[in-house]
């Protein structure tokens, strides 16, 4: 199974953007450790959150078919601590596009406040320079990963989420 | 879009500021990329896009940094050196880079050293000012 660090997509723009949600919870054991008496989310795992949605966001307009992987953070700046309870709303931009790699920008934002800037690269890795392979499964996203979106409708022309169809 | 090479030689500089994470004072006209400032494979990319952002103009990456298809053929290089057929095609390939001292001893292993600052400025303002 794959770690799975973010709760859903609320926002998905094919190729474009996309908006999740991480809620962070006191039930996360490694908060008891970071730090006793005092837990504030590792800025790591924040990374690894804009990475997932970056990551799938990149992945998606490739239509799954490439391995992305994390391949540089070019930018990490985090501006306020986040603690148990919050909720944090991580948008990344898929700004570059080349044959072997994708670049993004990225903002994690709690109720409107600015709490980091995140900006990465991903490396597509069958298409890598040095002719390397690796197996034909695609091991970076499994099912796990693609049922996350299934929530959000993909829409490639769409830049604003509808509103649900009520019953009435 | 008129430029000075003082000017590219700014902006490029702050773009490898960026994209290495490096001092402005360490990026002099003749730091290497991967020997003097630490570029990895995915940074020359970056370099690529955040060029392509800073100066408006789409860089196609096998013109800056167009060594990479060099190696694979026993033609060019042999026992890890280019031949002379490799260096004039090297020649070719990069208009823009001094190669007199790399010539003297065309180890492939050194090829790294000639993707310089300077090797950038140059190309950017070849394509901003053609002769």
């Amino acid at each position: 199974m794959r770690w799975i660090w973010i709760d859903k997509f609320v926002e998905f723009e094919s190729g474009r953007r996309a908006v999740s949600v991480k809620n962070v919870s006191l039930a996360e054991e490694h908060l008891h450790d970071h730090f006793p008496g005092f837990p504030v989310m590792p800025e790591c795992l924040m990374i690894e959150a804009m990475a997932q949605t970056g990551g799938i966001l990149v992945g998606q307009a490739r239509d799954f078919k490439e391995k992305v992987v994390l391949a540089k953070i070019s930018k990490a700046v985090f501006f306020d601590y986040v603690v148990p309870g919050d909720t944090l709303r991580l948008e990344a931009r898929m700004e570059t596009a080349a044959p072997e790699a994708a670049g993004t920008t990225g903002r994690i934002t709690r109720s409107d406040q600015l709490i980091a800037e995140i900006d990465l690269m991903f490396s597509f890795i069958d298409q890598n320079l040095a002719g390397k392979k690796f197996p034909k499964d695609n091991f970076v996203f499994t099912g796990i990963f693609t049922n996350l979106l299934q929530e959000v409708v993909l829409n490639h022309t769409r830049a604003e989420p509808q509103p649900m169809e009520s019953g009435a | 879009m008129a430029m000075s090479r003082d000017e590219v030689l700014q902006k490029v500089q702050e773009v490898l500021v960026d994209a290495l994470g490096v001092d402005e004072d360490e990026v002099t006209a003749d730091a290497t990329l991967m020997g003097d400032l630490g570029a990895e494979s995915i940074d020359f990319l970056d370099i690529v896009f955040r060029l392509e952002k800073a100066f408006g103009m789409k860089v196609p990456r096998e013109e800056l940094f167009p060594v990479e298809g060099l190696l694979n053929s026993s033609d060019l290089v042999s026992n890890g050196k280019l031949t002379e057929k490799g260096l004039a095609e090297l020649r070719a390939r990069v208009p823009h880079t001094d190669l007199r001292e790399f010539e003297k001893d065309p180890d492939i292993n050194k090829l790294a050293d000639l993707f310089t600052v300077n090797a950038i400025v140059n190309y950017v303002d070849s394509r901003l000012n053609p002769a």
